[in-house]
C-alpha cells in the first residue's frame, strides 16, 4: 500500500516539477540571475506549492496522527546551528552551478542528458559523504 | 532567456504542493527530496521501498506528460561534465549536512513555519544568487 501511495505522490510531484518549469536547469538558473536575463517564473512555483502546503498541513494535522500511519514524523531538531548554515550554503553553490535540485535532477534523468547522468551519481555521492561527516561530528 | 510562464509555474508549483500534503496527510512524511533520496544509502530500513517507489514516481514523470501531451520535454542541461559533478556533490553533500533541500526546506519546512527552514532557505538562494552573479557576470562577463 505505501509503496503504490509513494508511486503516485512521487508522479504527482514530478508532474509538478516538469510543468512548473523548475525540471528545467536553463529555467532555474535564469531566475538565480537576476543581473541578466531573469525569469520570474520560479517565484510562482515556490508561491504555489507553500500556500497549497501551508493551508494543506494545517487540514491534515487537525487529525491526530496520519491515515497509514500511527504518528506524524516531523523533524524533532529546533536550534539553527552551524551545520544547517554551512550546508544551505553549499548547497546553494552547487545549485547556482548546476541549475538542479535534488528532485529536478531525479526527474531528469530519464531524458539522458550527459550533464544529467553524472550530476546524480555525484550527488549520491555528496550525501553518502555528508552522512558520514555528520556521524564523525556527532 | 527563458520564457516567463507565470501560469505553468503556479500549476506545477500546486501540484507539488498536493503531493507534500498527501504524503502528510497519509503517511505523516515530510516531502523533502534529499531525505528520501539520502536514506536509500545504506543501511537500509524498513521504508526502502517506499521511498525507492517515490523516486521512481519523480523519473517517470516526464513520460507521463510526454504521454499525455503528445510533446517532447525539453531541457537545457549545462555539458560541461566536470562542473555538473562538482555541482552534483555540493547538492548532495549540502543538502543531507543542511538536513534538506529546496522541497524539505523550501516547501515543507516554510509551511510548518519552521525557523529551521527559514534560515536554511535565506542561506541557500543567497549563495545560489550570488555564484550565478559571479559565474554568469563576474567570469563569463
Amino acid at each position: 500500500m505505501s509503496v503504490v501511495i509513494n508511486l503516485l505522490l512521487g508522479l504527482l510531484f514530478g508532474v509538478g516539477l516538469v510543468i512548473s518549469g523548475m525540471g528545467n536547469p536553463a529555467k532555474v538558473l535564469n531566475f538565480l540571475d537576476l543581473a541578466g536575463t531573469w525569469d520570474p517564473s520560479l517565484a510562482f512555483v515556490m508561491g504555489g506549492a507553500v500556500v497549497v502546503t501551508f493551508v494543506g498541513y494545517r487540514l491534515a494535522f487537525r487529525r491526530d496522527r496520519p491515515l497509514f500511519d500511527a504518528a506524524f514524523h516531523l523533524p524533532a531538531k529546533k536550534d539553527v546551528d552551524r551545520q544547517l548554515v554551512t550546508g544551505a550554503a553549499l548547497f546553494g553553490i552547487g545549485w547556482g552551478l548546476g541549475g538542479f535540485c535534488p528532485g529536478p535532477a531525479f526527474v531528469a534523468i530519464g531524458l539522458a542528458q550527459p550533464g544529467t547522468l553524472v550530476f546524480v551519481p555525484a550527488m549520491l555521492l555528496g550525501m553518502w559523504a555528508a552522512r558520514r561527516f555528520a556521524q564523525k561530528l556527532a | 532567456m527563458t520564457e516567463f510562464t507565470p501560469l505553468a509555474s503556479l500549476i506545477g508549483g500546486a501540484l507539488i504542493g498536493l503531493s507534500a500534503v498527501l504524503l502528510m496527510a497519509l503517511e505523516g512524511r515530510i516531502a523533502g527530496i534529499s531525505g528520501i533520496a539520502s536514506r536509500l544509502l545504506p543501511p537500509i530500513d524498513e521504508r526502502f521501498a517506499a521511498r525507492l517507489a517515490f523516486i521512481v514516481g519523480l523519473v517517470a514523470a516526464p513520460f507521463a506528460v510526454e504521454a499525455v501531451t503528445g510533446e517532447p520535454v525539453l531541457q537545457t542541461v549545462s555539458s560541461n561534465i566536470p562542473l555538473m559533478i562538482a555541482a552534483g556533490f555540493l547538492v548532495g553533500f549540502g543538502a543531507v549536512l543542511g538536513g534538506g533541500c529546496t522541497s524539505g526546506h523550501g516547501v515543507c519546512g516554510l509551511s510548518r513555519l519552521s525557523v529551521r527552514s527559514f534560515v536554511a532557505t535565506l542561506t541557500f538562494m543567497a549563495t545560489a544568487f550570488v555564484t550565478v552573479f559571479i559565474v554568469r557576470h563576474v567570469i563569463g562577463g
